[in-house]
């Protein structure tokens, strides 16, 4: 017998269009599109630019099934943390079984497209980047180590790596220096981050270093990876893939984040807690910025160079 | 109570349908933009058994 009563449960899992995007995390998406593309232009070949289009689109897709993959396993924290209670599956529009199908697909297809549309050493990159995402970040040291981020981060730092092979079918140091790139700057992000989330992580039991070692600890860790982040920024300017314009970018933006990270040592909880984590907050918002113009910065170099301008 | 001609459970069917649709439609298309790309470039080289022909 049909009666109204049935009606909530026949709407389970008919989910939109929009649910399965937004699985595949598209923020972080934009993310790797950028510094894919970044890599592939930085790179001293030219690529034809359907094939550049394609690998960088292939690229996406492999980590957006990451993402889907990730949103699979980590369904059970989500659904307790503020910061991911809508996500698609704790929010009941995407069955978790759905989210394994894409993600595993997706996988797949982008490693195969990857390989036939670019090299096989992208595609080895790009399937050894999902499985260190979803594999060794989400279901081993996320909730084992609160040096998940630190170690997890390097499956955000590959795509430069990705874009550069797309273009040369081999790494080089300006490749890998893209890659530190990422890798240095994502524990202090993600530290700021977990400063001024403070409940959701220990709410859900993830042993970041806030909950593991103490926020003095984490701010200590914040100004001891921004110190390193800043020679090793400042420093790619010296190389292939730096110029005026990186150099110029990095020093306003390693001062101004160095401040910012030595801001966040000096205080503690009671100031912190007094306004609101403003500074922490806005070291975070400086973060974004901050990747997002050195990798600018790289392109307009890559892009002058092109037309006879550009580097040293 | 009417019944309403249309429930939310049938735009959102709709929408994962002509998403999937369109998808596969770009996905066809870019295959071929990829493959016309591939052949018409320089280093594009016939595998040995075709040229043997």
């Amino acid at each position: 017998m049909t009666d109204i009563s049935s009606q909530p449960q026949a709407f389970e899992g008919e989910a939109s269009f929009g649910d399965y995007f937004a699985l595949m995390k598209p923020r972080v998406m934009q993310l790797v599109v950028f510094t894919a593309l970044v890599g592939m232009l930085a790179a001293p070949n030219g690529v034809n630019p359907v094939v550049g289009f394609a690998s960088i689109l292939f690229i996406a897709i492999g980590a957006g099934a990451s993402g889907a993959l990730n949103m699979w396993w980590d369904a059970d924290i989500d659904h307790i943390m503020k910061r991911t209670a809508n996500r698609p599956i704790p929010s009941g529009k995407v069955q978790p079984g759905e989210a394994l199908s894409i993600g595993v697909a997706l996988s797949g297809l982008s490693v195969m497209m990857l390989a036939l549309s670019a090299n096989l050493l992208a595609a080895g990159l790009l399937a050894f980047t999902i499985f260190f995402y979803a594999v060794i970040y989400s279901m081993w040291l996320k909730r084992s180590t609160p040096q998940n981020i630190v170690i997890g981060g390097a499956a955000g730092a590959f795509p430069p790596v990705i874009g550069w092979v797309v273009a040369t079918g081999s790494m080089s140091v300006e490749a890998w220096l893209m890659f530190a790139l990422i890798f240095m700057w994502t524990p202090p992000h993600f530290w700021a981050l977990a400063l001024f989330m403070k409940s959701d992580y220990d709410d859900a039991k993830v042993p970041m270093l806030t909950v593991t070692h103490g926020r003095k600890s984490t701010r200590k860790h914040i100004l001891a990876y921004t110190v390193l982040l800043v020679i090793l920024a400042v420093g790619t300017a010296f190389t292939s893939i730096g110029g005026l314009i990186y150099l110029t970018t990095a020093v306003i933006l390693n001062v101004l984040f160095l401040k910012g990270a030595f801001d966040i040592w000096r205080r503690d909880e009671a100031q912190a807690e007094a306004d609101g984590y403003a500074v922490e907050k806005s070291f975070f918002k400086l973060s974004l910025l901050y990747l997002f113009l050195h990798f600018g910065a790289i392109m307009a170099e890559a892009l002058l160079r092109s037309s006879g301008y550009g580097g040293w | 109570m009417a019944l309403k001609a249309e429930h939310e459970m049938h735009s959102r069917r709709r929408s994962r349908n002509t998403g999937v649709g369109l998808l596969l439609a770009a996905f066809v298309v870019l295959v071929l933009a990829l493959t016309v790309a591939k052949v018409t470039s320089g280093d594009f080289e016939l595998p040995r058994a075709e040229t043997l022909k």
